[in-house]
């Protein structure tokens, strides 16, 4: 799924100017703890979030995550969109709730991490 | 890939808005190398879990790498208050951090599981009062 049908199917507001909208997504994964990202979740995928800090940021890259969208209309700082733009993180925010945002997206075909993901 | 380098990062305590700073450094040294990504992102991974419990625990520390032909070799060593049981510290889901980190998304109790899951060897020293040295391996001529 394209990251511009993800802004449409949630109403997204793109936050940081590097939002390529033909970015492919393969995958989904949300939470708002970092640790269980950087242990489950995988490459080339989208992080949906309620944390709005540069640690997001950071754990996004090390986890090769490829953009972000926080969930509740929550907005992070300027530093922290800056550190995105630094990174090529793309940042979106919508103002779904985490469980409207998964359930929207789900229902549309993108999946979460298989069991068979390792 | 034949190259080899080595270099230290300094981190310091409490400072969160550089948590991560070394790690990234790191990552793009290992990228510039030519390293497999999914070998990169573990050691990201691994070196990030180990550089925010730094942050998070201790007054100082250190992230030392050295990457051979063979393997990326961490070390992260802390003046800290060190652990007193590593056992139950390797436990997932047990943690001593305060609320206000949970707030940032950490001290879940996943951060040495995280390291030793990402990594293919993790050595823990640590004395309480002292400090707390990781030690963890990647090797980069797996055969698959």
């Amino acid at each position: 799924m394209k990251l511009g049908e993800i802004k449409e199917i949630l109403n997204a507001v793109v936050l940081s100017k590097n939002g390529d909208m033909e970015l492919e997504i393969g995958r989904a994964y949300c939470a708002d703890l970092m640790s269980d990202v950087l242990a489950f979740s995988i490459t080339n995928s989208i992080l949906i979030t309620g944390l709005t800090n540069s640690q997001v940021i950071r754990t996004a890259e090390m986890a090769d995550m490829n953009a972000i969208i926080f969930v509740q209309g929550k907005r992070p700082d300027i530093k922290t969109i800056s550190l995105a733009e630094e990174k090529n993180i793309p940042l979106l925010v919508t103002d779904f709730s985490m469980f409207g945002t998964c359930g929207r997206l789900f229902e549309k075909g993108l999946q979460g991490r298989s069991n068979r993901d390792k | 890939m034949n190259k080899s380098t080595e270099g230290v990062f300094f981190l310091t305590g409490k400072d969160f808005a550089k948590a991560g700073v070394a790690s990234s450094n790191l990552k793009a040294i290992l990228e510039g190398m030519g390293v497999q990504p999914d070998i990169i992102r573990r050691a990201a991974i691994a070196a990030f879990e180990a550089e925010v419990n730094v942050i998070i625990y201790a007054v100082a520390g250190m992230m030392h790498y050295s990457i051979t032909s063979g393997m990326i070799k961490i070390i992260v060593q802390d003046m800290g208050p060190g652990i007193p049981d590593i056992k139950l510290a390797m436990t997932e889901g047990y943690s001593t951090a305060p609320d206000y980190i949970r707030e940032m998304g950490f001290g879940s109790g996943m951060g040495l599981p995280n390291i030793k899951r990402s990594t293919d060897k993790l050595t823990v020293n640590s004395v309480v009062g002292e400090g707390t040295t990781l030690e963890f391996i990647i090797n980069l001529n797996k055969t698959a």
